[in-house]
């Protein structure tokens, strides 16, 4: 039995009252666009913790983030075994031109950094040009074409933390070289030597913000934490080591339990469709009792019915989403170069489509069934009577 | 004519206002379409609304900040002792029997657990002077007692109690090598301040290597309008480079992004639903003019016109409308008002709590527009209702 057969029926089923059905249409498109959306969007603020590297452990003051550790920390957690590469970095609070939006700035020690950041792409010439350059810089392709910086130009960047002792605060930095990311992460950033801050800052001398090491095998991850934190107990500065997917779950959390309010969202419109939907199926069904009556009396069997009905609501929502999460698609492509500032990894994630054909097929059995059940339940004698 | 043709718009439109009834389930749909989108609309709105207040509650007018020049928030400034002396000592400051009327503080985070995820939050603690709670006119303890400066106390902001774990009065807590006693819970009217922990500002300095510098002074003005001069009081003096603002400009700064990605955001979540909901609406209002037919083609031939006849759906269109938005409006309001939350305030790194706020005024927003989404819905429905032929009216079954 091909089930191809069935197909001009269903057509013309749907077709009969062309503007209910694309109405139906058009407003499980629009829940399954908003619904893509909602996805990019929640990718776009947490999709940082799916990429960080589970072989990355950040080290930072017990106390919390905005504490210093001693420089010499650095040497000590790189001498424990089964750390593969350690290296500190410094939050510069940097700013350029606009003092009100402040750019991702570190002051970091360039050779351990990109030894520890293996996604860093960035060209050979460059990379030995920035090593060897300690008034040279490293930008993000996305902060780069944010402020239009090319390789050779030189940049004021004024500090809303640090000043110079003699009392300036513009620290000029040559960008060497600009690095992508080879995870498609995000690229909003720029380092620049430790060195290069260290001695003229007014304060804070030999201090680092936060360490980050590369352990030789991530299943040892948390016995090493547990030896650093160790190491340094009981000292002036103690500290908290925690993978660098915990840390950045941390982060998302403290911004919002977004996936709650997503979640709250989209169920909200998806009840809403799916009675939009089951109440067109139920209209459908209702007007053409005495035609099903008379395809019963033709040989059609119950089962065969109640599938004719489920095939045409199944066939609303899956095409439905189909338009609906391209339009999505779509809409994030074209927004991302106004927003790759913001939220550089805007986009639909794989999952979201698998999801999505899912809570379609899901939408339209429940729509269909109701209609459905009665469809097949339908007494020949009492529909055709009714009909007359 | 007139009155004739007022009686007629009254008379259709009451006729099919009762046979709504009849078509119940259809109905439904529609006025559930609308509640909807006026749920998330108003309950997003709220969220912003609620974000907004904590922050301009926090704020007077008479009231001035005073931030090292150049930075925007208190995390990135700082001012030595004698900078905050002569802040304080400005003529424009009120005089108390003790001194100027003016509290210098410091601003550092701690690490806390949230209640609801158990990670670690950037919870403000906040070292003040001995006047703070002078600049504060509705601060008041409410259990326990305030802290003793000079030792490891503090007291903790009611919402910042119940959002974060362990803040109790009469617990200890444990943050760096320094253990700290909880003496008391307090409450600012809702203010941004509850989120807060705090402290006496020189205790807080030793616990932090801070020696004797600060990031920010309060200080009580003796009118608003002296807020410019003492700008400038303050600007014309050599040893000081200080940036000045009455505390509600700098709260308002400091909710500024947060409310307009909050709002755009809920701006695009409502356009979208509200064009699912037209359609929605859209189809119940086809439906019914096309259940309708015979008796719209009958009201034609005795010579009903075609205004009373769209009136008659649009009307209909209009009730299911407010009745969404009614519904809509009431479950937001039990939904959301008065959930507490709290986010990261980018501003200064560090957590900021608040309750959702479901106000008249955005149930009203929420009502106009389920109002309208339901006109959008009834109008072409309506037209076609007023424009099909009496005759194949007639005829249709």
């Amino acid at each position: 039995m091909s089930v191809l057969k069935y197909l001009p029926l269903l057509r013309a089923n749907l077709w009969r009252r062309r503007i209910r059905t694309l109405l139906t249409f058009a407003s499980v498109a629009t829940a399954f666009l908003l619904f893509g959306l909602l996805i990019a969007l929640r990718h776009a603020i947490s999709g940082g913790v799916e990429l960080s590297g589970a072989d990355r452990l950040i080290t930072m003051h017990k106390v919390s983030f905005i504490m210093s550790l001693p420089r010499s920390y650095v040497e000590r957690v790189a001498s424990l075994p089964g750390v593969r590469a350690v290296t500190a970095a410094s939050w510069f609070g940097g700013n350029y031109r606009d003092e009100r939006s402040t750019i991702v700035a570190e002051a970091a020690d360039a050779d351990t950094l990109l030894a520890v950041y293996p996604e860093l792409a960035l060209p050979d010439d460059q990379r030995r040009a920035w090593l060897q350059d300690t008034t040279g810089m490293i930008v993000g392709e996305a902060l780069a074409n944010t402020y239009k910086w090319k390789v050779g130009d030189v940049i004021p960047l004024h500090s809303n933390i640090y000043r110079k002792r003699d009392g300036s605060n513009v620290w000029e930095l040559r960008v060497d070289g600009i690095f992508r990311n080879s995870n498609n992460g995000d690229t909003n950033a720029l380092f620049f030597h430790y060195q290069y801050f260290n001695e003229p800052r007014s304060f804070g001398r030999d201090q680092v913000g936060w360490l980050v090491l590369r352990v030789k095998d991530p299943a040892q991850s948390a016995t090493i934490a547990r030896r650093i934190d160790a190491l340094f107990a009981n000292s002036d500065t103690e500290t908290k080591t925690s993978s660098e997917r915990a840390f950045a779950q941390t982060f998302i959390n403290q911004v919002g339990n977004i996936g709650a309010i997503i979640a709250i969202v989209v169920g909200a419109v998806f009840f809403t469709m799916l009675m939009v939907t089951a109440n067109t199926m139920g209209q459908s069904i209702r007007e053409r009792t005495p035609e099903l009556a008379v395809m019963k009396t033709l040989g059609f069997s119950g089962a065969q019915i109640l599938g004719l009905v489920l095939s045409e609501s199944l066939l609303i929502t899956l095409l439905g989403s189909a338009v609906g999460m391209l339009l999505a698609r779509g809409l994030t492509a074209l927004a991302r170069p106004a927003l790759q500032q913001y939220l550089p990894l805007l986009g639909i994630p794989a999952s979201a489509w698998l999801a999505a054909m899912g809570f379609a097929a899901v939408l339209g059995l429940l729509a269909g069934a109701l209609p459905a059940w009665s469809a097949w339940r339908l007494r020949i004698t009492d529909a055709l009577r009714q009909g007359g | 004519m007139h009155l004739n043709g007022l009686r007629q718009l009254g008379a259709i439109t009451l006729m099919n206002l009762r046979n709504v009834p009849d078509r119940l389930s259809t109905s439904l749909v529609a006025a559930v379409g609308v509640a909807g989108v006026v749920t998330i609309l108003v309950g997003v709105l709220s969220m912003s609304e609620g974000f907004r207040s904590v922050l301009q509650y926090a704020g007077h007018d008479d009231v001035a900040i005073v931030l090292r020049g150049g930075s925007n928030d208190e995390m990135s400034s700082g001012l030595s002792l004698d900078q905050t002396r002569l802040i304080a000592d400005a003529p424009q400051v009120v005089r108390a029997a003790d001194g100027p009327l003016a509290s210098p503080e410091l601003y550092v985070i701690i690490d806390v657990p949230m209640r609801t995820t158990g990670t670690a939050a950037n919870v403000p603690l906040r070292g003040v002077g001995t006047q703070a709670r002078l600049l504060r006119q509705d601060f008041r303890i409410l259990s326990g007692r305030m802290f003793e400066p000079g030792k490891f106390e503090v007291i903790v902001g009611q919402s910042a109690a119940r959002q974060f774990r362990g803040l109790n009065a009469g617990s200890t807590v444990h943050w760096g090598s320094t253990d700290w006693y909880v003496a008391g819970i307090f409450a600012d009217r809702g203010s941004v301040a509850e989120g807060e922990v705090w402290t006496d500002a020189t205790v807080l300095q030793n616990a932090y290597n801070r020696g004797t510098s600060y990031q920010s002074v309060r200080v009580q003005l003796r009118r608003a309008a002296d807020l410019a001069r003492y700008a400038a009081t303050l600007q014309a003096d050599p040893r000081l480079t200080v940036r000045v603002m009455s505390e509600r400009v700098f709260y308002q700064e400091q909710s500024r992004i947060i409310t307009a990605v909050i709002e755009s955001v809920g701006s695009v979540i409502a356009v979208l639903m509200g064009l699912g909901a037209v359609f929605a609406a859209l189809n119940t209002m086809y439906s019914t003019v096309a259940v309708r037919t015979r008796e719209i083609a009958t009201l034609r031939a005795l010579g009903f016109g075609a205004l009373p006849v769209v009136t008659s759906v649009l009307s209909e269109a209009m009730l299911l409308g407010l009745a969404g938005g009614l519904l809509g409006c009431l479950a937001a309001w039990l939904g959301f008002n008065g959930v507490e939350t709290s986010t990261m305030n980018w501003a200064s790194f560090s957590q900021i709590t608040f309750a959702f706020r479901v106000t008249p005024a955005l149930m009203m927003r929420g009502l106009s527009y389920g109002l309208l989404l339901a006109l959008i819905g009834g109008l072409l429905p309506a037209i076609r209702a007023a424009r099909q032929s009496v005759v194949a009216g007639l005829r249709a079954n």
